[in-house]
């Protein structure tokens, strides 16, 4: 059925979304395994580089604490550039994470199940990681508290007119709500650790994170519902965000910055690299955990697809913006694109479109977009490309701006560059820690989406026709409103199984 | 009250039955176990799975859940925060930026829609464990010596005893015919 079921990928008929996992028992013991079995060495490795790279973003910080925003490269002209883009970079990749958990959930992406738990957490440690950015460049951060208006001696507030406090509102409401939807779909998985814990201590500790949850239909009923309307909140949200990040540019006057197309733009771009580190970590991880049966070649697939997609739109984008600068016949916002093209940072230009237009367009072939090797390439470009997309944005329009004399070319300093190559040490640290303890699949929700998970699938012919029939007027009726055909496959499936195991 | 007598009247509470229990294999079984206890009249049982059977709150008779509703008053709460925070600080301090009046709420509708979708998600959290009263520590159903199967792969129904229909006996034979396994009485 593996094979032979990949590759007949007719449009009528879809793929198997999971693989060699006959009933539920395989599913939980494939992922509460991950969790249950001893350390392996390499991870321990893997943990360790990254506590070391994560030792050089504390050192960088605590350097910065203590001298100041001098360390970085930053000037008169260029007062943003490596904090920002670090930023933009990490929050945009979170938002594949609630796309995959909330948009995907909203359009009955089944195929959505084995990666959301994964790409939850992604979102939840990219937050983190774009959090230490804004954090710190106030300078001065045992004062960040300022940035949220708590009432304060000098009765001041915080302006609430500026896209800058917008964000503050718009990246913690994000990073909370990501939090409380990741958690509500981590109980029910808890409770099968709980229920399979060996050791008093584990049983304890997942008894009390688990909050005794017990799988009674009448709280899997407000559970779905919960679900579905966390899922609705994050989908405005996650928009939200990403709009509200390019306000931070399209509100200002700035030539190149002050553009109406810049929230869909920075939204597509957001959507375009989170689905690139997901791909890039899926990879990896369901190579070292054998999650090739959960997280197929279709997934895999699937993700490729909304990487051309995003690739194109992020194209379309960088097109129409010239072509704006050129109709719009504002002279300082020309200057501002041809200085981008061919001014002094037409190398980061010219990287950003050749890893984030035309790289993805090798997926329009099937055999690339199906080979691991290409597509985990692709996926590292693109990661690269969407940085140097925040970095073009951000320096070239600030370089040269109004006043020629103070234009100036902006070099990294060594502690922008650690910084930045710190917050992967915390990404990183943050993703081992998961992968190890945590359930990395959701256990439930993979379950609910197997053919015989259907109550109407084969199996029920079990006792008897009248049974079978019975119901399926009445509550097959809902069922197949939500699931369309799809849930007469899930039972051809189904019964095409039992065939086999009888044969 | 003197310690033997409260360890008395705790033994005699904890031999009370909670209910009959027993579990099936596929979730089509189950849902048509539900479907017949439902229809022979019984009122207070449950069902437990390892993920939310679609269609199963039909078999069973449940309502639809009433979150939505808390989650709109919550999300009103948040709306209207929203809008008394930024009325106040625009008049408890007054910034005047391009000659705009102080309170202009158009600047201030990100902060209405994230405080309303925050509010809303705090909402949706605190009221789904509320609803499902978790958490909780202890819940009898937990005493089947095959309940780890719960959220594992097996199905279970529970009857609890405080429906009037209840009849050790009767009921555990139902359940018998209904092709149920393990069926147990557990304690409360």
């Amino acid at each position: 059925m593996t094979t032979a079921a990949l590759q007949e990928d007719t449009p009528g008929k879809r793929a198997p979304l999971v693989l060699g996992h006959r009933d539920f028992n395989a599913v939980t013991e494939t992922v509460a395994g991950i969790v249950e079995k001893k350390t392996t060495p390499s991870w321990l490795v893997l943990l360790g580089l990254a506590l070391s790279v994560l030792l050089i973003l504390l050192g960088s910080l605590g350097k910065l604490v203590a001298e100041g925003l001098g360390i970085w490269g930053l000037n008169n002209t260029v007062f943003w550039a490596w904090d920002i883009t670090g930023f933009v970079f990490w929050i945009g990749i979170g938002h594949a994470g609630t796309l995959i958990s909330a948009i995907l959930f909203l359009f009955r992406q089944k195929w959505r199940t084995s990666i959301n738990r994964a790409a939850e957490a992604m979102t939840i440690f990219a937050v983190m990681s774009a959090a230490i950015y804004p954090v710190f460049h106030v300078g001065r951060v045992w004062f960040a508290y300022w940035l949220f208006p708590i009432p304060n001696q000098m009765s001041m507030w915080p302006n609430f007119k500026s896209p800058l406090l917008w964000d503050v509102f718009a990246i913690s409401t994000y990073a909370t709500v990501s939090i409380l939807f990741w958690y509500v779909g981590l109980v029910p998985d808890l409770a099968t650790l709980r229920d399979r814990a060996k050791t008093k201590v584990r049983s304890i500790v997942l008894g009390i994170f688990s909050l005794g949850w017990r799988g009674s239909h009448r709280n899997w009923l407000n559970y779905e519902k919960t679900y579905l309307i966390l899922a609705g909140l994050s989908t405005p949200l996650v928009l939200s965000v990403h709009t509200i990040v390019s306000f931070d540019f399209a509100v200002s006057i700035m030539p190149g910055w002050h553009t109406t197309i810049f929230p869909p733009y920075f939204v597509a771009g957001a959507i375009f690299s989170g689905f690139a580190m997901v791909v890039s970590l899926m990879v990896l991880a369901r190579k070292a955990y054998g999650l090739e049966g959960l997280i197929t070649i279709k997934h895999l697939e699937n993700m490729n697809k909304i990487i051309l997609l995003t690739g194109t739109m992020v194209g379309y984008a960088y097109a129409i913006e010239y072509f704006i600068a050129w109709y719009g016949g504002n002279e300082y916002e020309r200057f501002a694109f041809i200085n981008r093209a061919f001014g002094p940072y037409k190398w980061a230009y010219w990287t950003m479109w050749s890893c984030n237009v035309f790289s993805p367009q090798l997926f329009w072939f099937k055999r690339i977009r199906t080979s691991i090797p290409a597509m985990f390439v692709i996926s590292i470009f693109v990661n690269i490309g969407m940085w140097f997309e925040r970095f073009v944005i951000i320096v070239t329009s600030l370089h040269r701006d109004y006043i020629p004399s103070s234009w100036t070319y902006f070099r990294p300093s060594l502690f922008d560059i650690s910084t930045f190559l710190g917050s992967f040490g915390l990404f990183f640290t943050l993703f081992l820690l998961f992968l190890r303890f945590m359930p990395a699949v959701a256990i439930s929700e993979v379950k609910g989406v197997m053919p015989q998970a259907d109550p109407h699938a084969g199996h029920g012919d079990d006792h008897g026709h009248d049974a079978h029939d019975d119901h399926h007027e009445e509550a097959s009726a809902k069922a197949e409103e939500d699931e369309g055909d799809e849930g007469e496959e899930a039972s051809d499936d189904a019964e095409k199984d039992e065939e086999e195991s009888r044969g | 009250m003197d310690k033997a007598h409260r360890h008395e009247e705790l033994e005699e509470e904890a031999a009370k039955p909670f209910g009959l229990m027993g579990y099936f294999l596929t979730p089509g079984e189950l849902m048509h176990a539900c479907e017949k206890l439902k229809n022979a009249g019984y009122k207070d049982f449950d069902a437990q799975t390892p993920f939310p059977v679609h269609g199963l709150e039909k078999a069973m008779g449940l309502p639809p859940s009433k979150m939505p509703w808390i989650v709109l008053m919550a999300g009103a709460t948040g709306l209207a925060s929203a809008i008394a925070l930024t009325w106040f600080v625009s008049v408890d301090y007054p910034l005047v930026i391009s000659g705009k009046p102080s309170f202009s709420y158009q600047a201030y509708i990100p902060i209405m829609f994230e405080l309303t979708v925050l509010f809303s998600a705090f909402g949706a959290f605190f009221g789904l464990w509320g609803m499902n009263r978790l958490p909780m520590f202890y819940h009898p159903s937990m005493k089947h010596p095959s309940f780890p199967r719960a959220t594992d792969d097996a199905f279970f129904v529970t009857v609890e005893a405080k429906d009037p229909k209840y009849d050790a006996s009767k009921t555990r034979k139902l359940l018998e015919e209904l092709g149920a396994r393990e069926i147990v009485e557990v304690t409360e």
